[in-house]
């Protein structure tokens, strides 16, 4: 089970890196996507899996040592709360970049001029 | 309790300032009432721990390492100082006025928002939670860059998103396979049940992996490109918060968490930031001459100037880590006051572009005079606190038997001269191409001044400064007690 988890982990985090490394934006956030969930399943295999057992809640005969950890539990959950959010924020973002660019290819967005006030803010679409 | 404070102090602000009507100057006031608390709590908790030692406290009474742990160590409280001390200075800021679609979309809120995060994240005991009070504070900075979405905010924003999210990751990777292997969270356990854990092949890669994770937020060679490209973008003040306090959480954590899991300075690990921490000042400062905008000069500056502080870390001697330390309470008031300086232009002249501007000597010399201070000061010209904070970082490298360190840290000194020199000529002493502009107001002048007088009290008060970073570090470099400070009678 660590070993199937441990190849996934290690697809995201490779298709992430090589997404993140492409032109357009809508891979940037794909990639970003994939490894953030990649560091999840890393987390969990890291930890260490328990199977059939859930953590926490014990019955008669159950000792300690053989309930799952609940610690990187939770740590994935917060990880996909705030990964979500953030991912949220990345998509308007690009979505704003590519109505202002007019493209979303990286190299024709380039880096950020020399800010000047009273340029028009993009329009809303 | 007292902990608390700094992070619920900012949290409180930020919901009561969502929930207030929108008149501009009551959420200037309640921003700034909000900000003022904080630096007092800051005041208090520095004083509790200068007398008392190590402050502790476990929330909701759960005993370490099992809840979360907020901790204020010398070094902690120094750096909450400083999050008071700018978060009243740029709040302060904004009664010179506030974009008004920025106002009405919450940018007070958000700024007590990224305070709660810089607050939070001095304060942990606990790295997972270091990790969301990144994310708090990065979040809140996303927006902050992001807000007015003109085409040059949007570009810098994509790429800063883009880098620090990919920071956060490396993060959570490095914190997940820390739990892996130590099977706790808590600071101060991993710091007891680390040695015993360690294999020689998982701590090069946790090493590598935080590395790059607070390299990238802290700006090191070769991973600060993000940050050039992007804050030059953002109004003044979010650019001087950024500036100011950002990229000195990305150091903290570097300094917490190396000291703590990696304490043998004698390690490759220290060699490559000792490196890097080199590298990042030369490659920031010629990188500043070439610059064309006022605050792509800084941008730069900042960035060569992040090489002081983690120098202390890699050379790992009290003396050197003192000196960082000094270094960085002086280049976070120095940089912010900049930053603040170019909003001076930027509400002038309309752009930061050096060829643009000019003139301010001949129209208003005792402001200029005023902004000489901290242009001076982060060039190291003497008595100011910048000559001190470099003084004292090459002392540290000589005593160490570094001379090419301090070799090249002399004349990255000169190279800072040099890139702010043209700035104070470009800026401030040619002929202005366009001669009408109007004059600057009280109310955007005085931020600068209280920092300029921050700047000149820790000059005079270089000594009382140097000792309390002293002490700071030699308590940061006593993991024992760090220890048994959090653990209690477990340790």
């Amino acid at each position: 089970m660590e070993l199937l988890l441990a190849v996934v982990a290690g697809v995201l985090y490779g298709t992430g890196f090589y997404l993140m490394l492409r032109r357009r934006l809508a891979q940037l956030i794909i990639g970003l996507g994939l490894l953030s969930n990649g560091t999840n399943i890393l987390i969990f295999a890291a930890a260490g899996v328990t199977r059939g057992q859930p953590p926490l809640v014990g019955g008669a005969g159950v000792t300690a040592a053989s309930l799952a950890d609940p610690v990187p539990q939770s740590l994935i959950l917060t990880a996909i709360v705030i990964g979500f959010g953030v991912l949220a924020f990345s998509l308007v973002l690009s979505h704003r970049v590519q109505a202002s660019v007019g493209s979303d290819d990286i190299d024709a967005i380039g880096p950020a001029p020399s800010v000047h006030i009273g340029e028009t803010a993009t329009s809303d679409s | 309790m007292l902990l608390a404070f700094p992070i619920l102090l900012p949290l409180l602000t930020a919901i009561v300032l969502q929930l207030l009507p929108h008149r501009p100057k009551l959420l200037r006031l309640v921003a700034f009432a909000g900000a003022l608390g904080i630096l007092i709590a800051a005041i208090v908790i520095l004083v509790r721990v200068e007398s008392r030692g190590i402050q502790v406290l476990q929330i909701g009474s759960w005993p370490a390492p099992f809840g979360i742990t907020l901790v204020a160590d010398l070094f902690s409280a120094l750096l909450l100082l400083m999050v008071g001390i700018l978060g009243s200075v740029i709040t302060g800021h904004s009664f010179s006025g506030v974009d008004p679609r920025r106002e009405a979309f919450g940018y007070h809120a958000l700024i007590h928002v990224l305070l709660m995060g810089v607050a939070g994240a001095f304060l942990t005991g606990d790295i997972f939670n270091l990790y969301v009070w990144f994310e708090v504070m990065l979040i809140a900075s996303f927006v902050l860059m992001s807000l007015h979405r003109t085409r040059p905010q949007l570009q810098g924003a994509l790429t800063y998103v883009g880098l620090n999210l990919l920071a956060s990751a490396f993060l959570l990777t490095a914190i997940g396979l820390l739990y892996g292997q130590a099977g706790t969270l808590n600071f101060a356990d991993l710091a007891r049940a680390w040695p015993e854990r360690r294999t020689a092949a998982l701590d090069a890669t946790l090493s590598m992996l935080f590395l790059t994770a607070f390299g990238i937020k802290a700006g090191l060679f070769p991973l600060f490109f993000w940050l050039p490209a992007s804050y030059h973008t953002p109004p003044a003040a979010v650019g001087a918060l950024l500036a100011g306090l950002l990229t000195k959480v990305g150091v903290y954590a570097m300094i917490r968490v190396f000291t703590l899991l990696f304490p043998d300075p004698s390690g490759r690990m220290y060699a490559l930031v000792l490196v890097l921490s080199v590298t990042t000042m030369v490659v920031g400062l010629i990188g500043a001459i070439g610059q064309g905008d006022f605050r792509r000069v800084l941008s730069f500056n900042l960035v060569g100037h992040i090489g002081f502080t983690t120098i202390g870390l890699a050379l790992g001697t009290p003396a050197a880590l003192a000196a960082s330390m000094l270094y960085m309470l002086h280049h976070m008031l120095v940089i912010t006051s900049l930053f603040l300086i170019s909003g001076w232009f930027l509400r002038q002249r309309r752009t930061t572009e050096l060829s643009a501007l000019g003139g301010l000597y001949r129209t208003q010399p005792g402001v200029a005079l005023l902004a000489m201070v901290p242009i001076f000061s982060l060039a190291g010209v003497p008595p100011l606190s910048g000559f001190i904070g470099k003084l004292a970082v090459i002392t540290a490298a000589l005593s160490g038997e570094h001379y090419w360190v301090a070799a090249i840290a002399l004349s990255v000194s000169l190279l800072t001269v040099l890139s702010m020199g043209r700035l104070w000529d470009a800026a401030f002493w040619k002929p202005a191409p366009t001669p009408s502009a109007p004059r600057l107001r009280p109310a955007i002048i005085a931020p600068v001044g209280a920092l300029v007088v921050l700047t000149l009290v820790l000059t005079v008060f270089a000594g009382p400064a140097f000792d309390l970073s002293k002490r700071a570090a030699v308590q940061l470099l006593n993991v024992d007690a760090y220890v048994r400070a959090v653990m209690g009678n477990r340790g």
